[in-house]
């Protein structure tokens, strides 16, 4: 088979190729022919051996990474649109809704992102990134399941350009490009991004699941209680007014963006990211550790609101606090490089989350906002430790 | 006792084709080479011409900038021919061997007698100063600058590295005279690897110092960033044992004998061991009879991180110790190898399995698993996107991705300030092995050094 593909791949080669047919093609077909086959471009000089890694690899371990996430919220979206409607369904029942919920919002956000990725790709005549392998993953685990399909694709075209593409592709941009893309919803069309009614999906998926909402039903995140509640302290619920706690946070079956939910899927992910080395522990636990010990201290010294007395574990399992701190921070590309910087870094993204998210009622989710702020402050932290090694030469080279 | 410095941060990278302690036997080839590229930065000016005919150690160029600063020929024979390339570029000065070995007589010279100028001059007379190499730029030394000390390091641990205390185990008087030649110039440091017996233990009039780790433990400039480094304006010179022996040879016996022993290695090796030749010979018959076949060779004078590309009847580097033969790789398509387990490719990051193979139990249930090696890059080239992958192999207190940055932006200061006066292409041979984004790192080091030198001497 591999053979029969690579004689069929030789043979369209030269159509691609420089004076053939269809030369204007030609990072496309590069594209994907460094897809299906190792590049076998062999070191002129340099090294002449080469770790088997490179950044298909890398990516592709994020996106695996990401499975269990997106499987749980096409469950997810399933199993609330059922409560919600207050009827009966079987797993798979669930699950196919759910999944005929999300799968557009994947295949929109990867056909116009790497619809872009192609185009520059070929204008700058250089080969096509697979840095958008990922954030089209991103994108769909990021929003309410009911975000209409063309502001996803508004939106990433937006982030793809102006994010990344204005800043030379991937591993040039300074921010997230995923959450550019929900930056760009939520500032663009407020209305859809938050509120009681987003979370879930109450009418019909593609004829699939009709029925009216039972009339206990309320569609409002945990956080979006928590904004809103009047007394200090509040009892959170599900969408049928059951009351809800930590470990239903943990689990994830409760309204919320698509992937964000379910901690217990996210670790998963985090485990797989760990073990493979792709992201770095370092951001990772910090970022934890930040927003807990901040939390923290809002419960003991903070002003009288439902915000500050949130419990600080609560904090971590509900919103996208535990989904921002394994797979958005950690992008290598927006954060710290350094491994100082990292500890500095995460701790000050869990920390300006909570901050956000406890002082600011017109916010309820704050992680968003503050990995898009650290985005632009990586940089100054990376700054002032590599400024202290070279302080440190200076000063050897004084002593001497 | 000596100091110990322990080197954690680096990679043994396991290659196949070590070399087993055993001299082969090798009929001299008929051709030498003398190809100015192989000395960097060195502008050459002919004292010979096609006809000439020529002993060991007598001169063929030298050194525009320092006329002193001779390059001589490392067998008797005739000057077969001069190949010149563009603008009248000398490409390579090629020697027809007469295989007699006849040498070049030099004046006896009474060392213990000498000062330092005078043994300058008389390593630069006979050919020699290019082995003698300086930090900062990693450029031969500039005889007129003087250094903070002389560094030198007595073990290679490079892939597949020939073992120097067996090596040179035999000569280490013609050691010590190198030793004591150059201890009159700057202080000398030697590193030992630790944990071994080495005869280089004995060696006197150096400070010795030993290292333990993998590589790069044993390059020259970790050794320096560890023990003294070198900060604006101040030089070190460094120079290779196997090197030093020339120096040794010349000042025992009055003659330039630049005989020196190889390792032939790699995994396309049937059997890797050592064996006598003469620095610049051509190394067809040296490898011929000896190789594995396989669909294209990648033949490297030197290790697979630094080694030069030669062809299969190139010629030896003046400065390798080692030839490597590899698969060349170019005829492979793997289908979706970024998808596939791929078992037998090697990798530091752990998307792959090496980091299970590696562990002590499997290798004690298993054994070393070998590795497929060949030249591919195994990857399409990016910018830089995973962070903290440099700093794992490069045991010096130095940021290498900031540096490398400024190096391709071309920030003068910045490079400066980031220690680019300490680093030379071989140090980070290693970044460029486990980069992902499959980025030239030893290319960009030595462009950016060409530049720094340019623009600020």
């Amino acid at each position: 088979m591999s053979n029969n593909l690579r004689k069929f791949v030789d043979k369209l080669k030269p159509h691609f190729s420089k004076g053939g047919k269809f030369e204007k093609l030609h990072s496309v077909f590069d594209g994907f022919e460094t897809f299906l086959f190792v590049p076998n471009t062999t070191s002129k000089n340099g090294t002449h051996i080469h770790d088997a890694i490179d950044s298909k690899r890398t990516m592709i371990m994020v996106v695996m990474a990401l499975v269990p996430a997106l499987l749980f919220g096409m469950f997810n979206v399933g199993y609330q649109h059922y409560i919600a409607i207050g009827q009966e369904a079987g797993f798979w029942d669930m699950f196919l809704f759910g999944l005929l919920a999300v799968l557009p919002i994947v295949v929109v956000s990867y056909v116009v992102g790497l619809g872009i990725e192609f185009i520059v790709a070929q204008i700058k005549g250089h080969e096509i990134q697979e840095g958008f392998l990922v954030t089209g993953f991103l994108i769909p685990l990021i929003v309410p399941v009911d975000t209409p399909l063309w502001m996803v694709a508004v939106a990433t075209a937006f982030a793809v350009i102006f994010a990344k593409e204005v800043f030379g592709g991937t591993g040039m941009n300074i921010f997230n490009v995923a959450l550019v893309t929900r930056a760009f919803l939520f500032f663009a069309y407020p209305t859809f991004m938050s509120g009681d009614t987003v979370w879930v999906r109450t009418s019909t998926t593609f004829g699939l699941g009709a029925g009216a909402p039972v009339d206990t039903y309320s569609g409002a995140t945990a956080l979006g209680q928590v904004a809103t509640a009047a007394t200090q302290n509040v009892q959170l619920t599900g969408i049928t007014g059951n009351p809800i706690g930590f470990w239903d946070g943990f689990i994830g079956l409760i309204p919320g963006s698509v992937g964000e939910t379910s901690v217990i899927a996210i670790l998963i992910g985090a485990a797989i990211l760990l073990f493979t080395g792709v992201a770095s522990w370092k951001t990772m636990f910090s970022v934890f550790a930040g927003g807990a010990l901040m939390a923290l201290v809002f419960n003991l010294f903070g002003p009288d609101t439902a915000a500050a007395h949130f419990p600080w574990y609560n904090h971590l399992v509900f919103g996208g606090f535990a989904f921002g701190a394994v797979f958005m921070a950690t992008d290598p590309v927006t954060s710290a490089r350094t491994e100082k910087g990292k500890w500095i870094y995460g701790a000050l993204i869990g920390a300006m989350a909570i901050i956000i998210r406890v002082l600011n009622p017109g916010y309820p989710e704050g992680m968003m906002l503050a990995i898009l702020l650290m985005n632009i402050f990586a940089p100054l932290i990376d700054y002032y430790v590599v400024e202290a090694n070279i302080k440190r030469r200076l000063k050897r080279a004084g002593n001497k | 006792m000596a100091n110990l410095i322990k080197i954690k941060r680096g990679l043994n990278i396991p290659v196949n084709g070590r070399p087993i302690e055993m001299i082969g036997t090798s009929v001299l080839p008929a051709e030498f080479a003398l190809i100015p590229e192989y000395y960097h930065g060195v502008t050459p000016k002919l004292l010979v011409k096609e006809g000439d005919d020529v002993k060991a150690g007598t001169p063929v160029f030298y050194e525009k900038q320092f006329p002193g600063m001779n390059f001589v020929s490392p067998v008797s024979g005739k000057i077969k021919t001069i190949n010149r390339g563009e603008r009248r570029r000398i490409i390579s000065v090629i020697i027809q061997s007469d295989d007699k070995m006849t040498y070049e007589t030099f004046e006896k010279s009474d060392l213990p007698a000498l000062s330092a100028d005078e043994v300058i001059a008389k390593i630069q007379q006979a050919g020699l100063w290019c082995f003698i190499k300086q930090r900062p730029y990693d450029v031969i030394a500039d005889p007129t600058k003087t250094p903070k000390a002389i560094f030198i390091s007595a073990f290679d641990s490079a892939p597949l590295a020939p073992n120097n205390d067996y090596v040179m185990s035999a000569q280490m008087s013609d050691f010590q005279t190198g030793i004591d030649a150059l201890s009159k110039i700057a202080k000398i440091h030697l590193g030992i690897r630790a944990g071994k017996k080495s005869p280089f233990q004995q060696v006197k009039n150096v400070e010795q110092t030993v290292y333990e780790g993998p590589h790069p433990a044993g390059n020259v400039g970790v050794q320096i960033n560890h023990i003294n480094p070198v900060n604006k304006g101040e030089v070190v010179w460094t120079i290779s044992p196997q090197d030093v022996l020339f120096i040794g040879r010349f000042f025992n016996k009055n003659v330039v004998d630049l005989s020196r022993t190889v390792a032939l290695t790699g995994p396309c090796i049937k059997s890797p061991q050592y064996y006598q030749t003469v620095v610049g010979a051509n190394i067809e018959n040296l490898i011929q009879g000896k190789i594995k076949s396989c669909t294209s060779h990648r033949f490297i004078s030197g290790n697979v991180l630094t080694g030069i590309k030669v062809a299969g009847n190139g010629f030896l580097d003046p400065y390798a110790t080692q030839i490597t033969v590899l698969e060349e790789g170019n005829n492979i398509h793997e289908l979706v190898g970024w998808g596939m387990p791929r078992f037998r490719k090697f990798s530091v990051s752990r998307t792959y399995f090496t980091a299970i193979f590696e562990t002590k139990l499997i290798r004690k249930l298993f054994g070393n698993m070998k590795y497929k090696w060949d030249t591919r890059l195994l990857g399409g080239k990016r910018a830089i996107i995973m962070s903290g992958e440099y700093d794992k192999v490069l045991p010096m207190d130095i940021y290498p991705e900031f540096l490398f940055k400024a190096m391709i932006a071309g920030n003068i200061d910045k490079m400066e300030a980031l220690g680019a006066y300490e680093i030379a292409p071989e140090d980070v041979a290693l970044c460029e092995f486990v980069c992902t984004s499959k980025l030239p790192l030893q290319q960009i080091v030595r462009n950016s050094l060409d530049i720094m030198k340019k623009e600020l001497e």
